[in-house]
């Protein structure tokens, strides 16, 4: 069962790490993931104010806009999918990620499994 | 206790009421050893149902099996087995299901004499597992474990059966999407997760104990569904002392179920119950577990309110109540699990130890409480002390108020009562 662990930081320091840890935290812990042999993806996002937004209205039209900034306190910083047994075991994994530390908290959502 | 209640087998007598009664005790755990088994509800219950239903014909006709239990078991897991023939998809992503659980935890062993294993713990975590919104563990334990319908869960928390079929609808599809296992947890894990598990039992006791709203005060089948879940987790976690703190908890406070109320459903406080009508098998059976709960370590919170409940048991009346125990305890329980509503009970206990004055003024350092805000016990409480002080106008007034946020009749008539007596020794020309 494949579980994507969405990481929301409050704020994003210089080296992109979330309070409470720095980056050797998450450097230990994606070696964890990856040696765990759990890993199916995962990715660090680049800094929020690179972001841009696309939506296509009804007429077809394409809109661009800037952003979106952190209006919110938590911002998705990265995720990681993994794939693993059941929820408990997601969460485990969810729980040792530095992202969950200090104000950051990292979601923990099923992938949809479409046929079978 | 345990295992197949063989000696209801083999009888001619009532076959439909022995059904009942056999049904009562092996659902929770039927359904636990077809989800174990199956790891979907849906499936477990639908079985489950189809085999209760076949022992309804059968078992007039042919006589109730030696093994009831064993005999709906076995009748359950054809009907599954079938029902996967039928659905290949289903049973191709159940057998997936199944490896993988088995990998994560070897299936236990068949119990030795052929009786059923036991699995009802499993499910107990499952239906309190954080991940699920904490109002629904209730409904769920319910629903799983004690085999109410939904309907009768509903009913049981006071909220329409739409409303209960779509939480439990919602939990049930969390349970199987994101794969919430079928587990007991790990021995480090289990500190965290009981508190769950004894949380809901008892929401559904206090919800018998002293129903939220509607007409009546109790709903005695609700608080005797509890302390019967209560006992199967004791059955399942012996050692586990604050299920065992729970559970006399529970008794004690049942135990008084026949004085809380007068004959036409008034509620009856402590100090003007009839002791003589306290049930003194069920205190007895609270109080052995008293020691349980407190033995061998720093207890818990419920072992520390089974204490409390012990001391006002043991005394012959108010006054010779140990309070000075009690609110020593009530201490412990503060440091132990502090909230406004433990703080409520101890600013009680202390105006028995010391006087109304004293009580009121750890009252009054409690008015900012958000948590107390709409919470009728408290001017309730107020407006008792404030009685014995002969502030009369202060204590109708509190009165009052307490009776604009009591939800039941029976508390309400009771404020009202109250507050006539005072309002009579205000206007004694009237």
């Amino acid at each position: 069962m494949k579980y994507m662990l969405l990481i929301n930081a409050s704020a994003v320091d210089e080296d992109g790490g979330a309070a409470g840890c720095d980056v050797s935290d998450w450097m230990a812990y994606d070696k964890q993931v990856r040696e765990a042999g759990i890993l199916v993806s995962g990715e660090s996002l680049a800094d929020l104010v690179t972001a841009t937004t696309v939506r296509v209205g009804e007429d077809g039209r394409r809109t661009v806009t800037d952003g979106p900034f952190a209006e919110t306190r938590e911002i998705l910083g990265g995720f990681y999918v993994i794939d693993v047994p059941d929820l408990d075991v997601a969460l485990d994994w969810a729980a040792r990620c530095p992202g969950a530390r200090g104000n950051g908290a990292v979601v923990v959502r099923p992938v949809a499994e479409f046929g079978g | 206790m345990g295992g197949a209640p063989a000696d209801t087998g083999g009888t001619d007598e009532a076959p439909a009421a022995v059904v009942e009664a056999v049904f009562r005790e092996e659902r929770g755990r039927l359904l636990a050893a077809l989800v174990r088994r199956f790891g979907d509800l849906d499936l477990a219950e639908e079985v489950t149902s189809e085999a209760v239903e076949a022992a309804l014909t059968r078992w007039p006709v042919d006589g109730v099996p030696p093994r009831p239990g064993a005999w709906l078991m076995t009748t359950a897991r054809r009907r599954a087995v079938d029902r996967l023939r039928r659905d290949q998809a289903l049973a191709a992503r159940l057998a997936i299901l199944q490896a993988e659980a088995d990998r994560a935890e070897p299936a236990p062993a068949p119990m030795p004499g052929g009786e059923l294993p036991d699995e009802r713990l499993q499910l107990f975590f499952t239906c309190a597992h954080p991940a699920l919104a904490a109002e629904d563990h209730g409904a769920l334990t319910l629903r799983y474990l004690a085999g109410l319908t939904t309907p009768e869960v509903a009913r049981a928390f006071l909220v329409p059966t739409a409303t209960m079929a779509k939480r439990i609808t919602r939990a049930k599809k969390k349970i199987h999407e994101a794969r919430i296992p079928f587990r007991v947890p790990g021995a480090q894990e289990l500190p965290q997760r009981l508190p769950g598990v004894l949380q809901a039992v008892y929401s559904i006791f206090t919800e018998g104990y002293a129903a939220s709203e509607g007409p009546r005060l109790q709903r005695l089948d609700l608080a005797e569904e509890a302390i019967r879940l209560a006992r199967i987790l004791r059955r399942l976690l012996p050692a586990g002392r604050e299920v065992a703190g729970l559970l006399a908890l529970m008794l004690l406070i049942h135990a008084r179920r026949d004085a809380r109320t007068g004959p036409d459903d008034e509620l009856v406080l402590l100090d003007e119950q009839d002791r003589g009508r306290w049930d003194r098998r069920m205190i007895a059976e609270g109080l052995d577990l008293v020691p349980v709960a407190l033995a061998g370590g720093p207890p818990g919170p419920y072992g520390v309110q089974a204490a409390i409940a012990a001391l006002h048991v043991e005394a012959a009346d108010l006054a010779t109540t140990d309070w000075p125990q009690i609110v020593a305890l009530y201490d412990v329980l503060l440091a132990l699990a502090p909230s406004p509503v433990v703080a409520l009970n101890r600013a009680a206990a202390v105006a028995m130890r010391d006087g109304p004055e004293a009580g009121l003024a750890l009252l009054d350092e409690l008015a900012d409480e958000p948590l107390l805000r709409g919470h009728h016990p408290y001017p309730a409480a107020r407006a008792d002390l404030l009685h014995c002080l002969g502030r009369h106008a202060d204590a109708a007034e509190a009165y009052r108020e307490a009776l604009g946020l009591a939800g039941t009749e029976p508390e309400r008539a009771l404020l009202r009562r109250r507050l006539d007596a005072i309002e009579r020794l205000r206007a004694p020309g009237t």
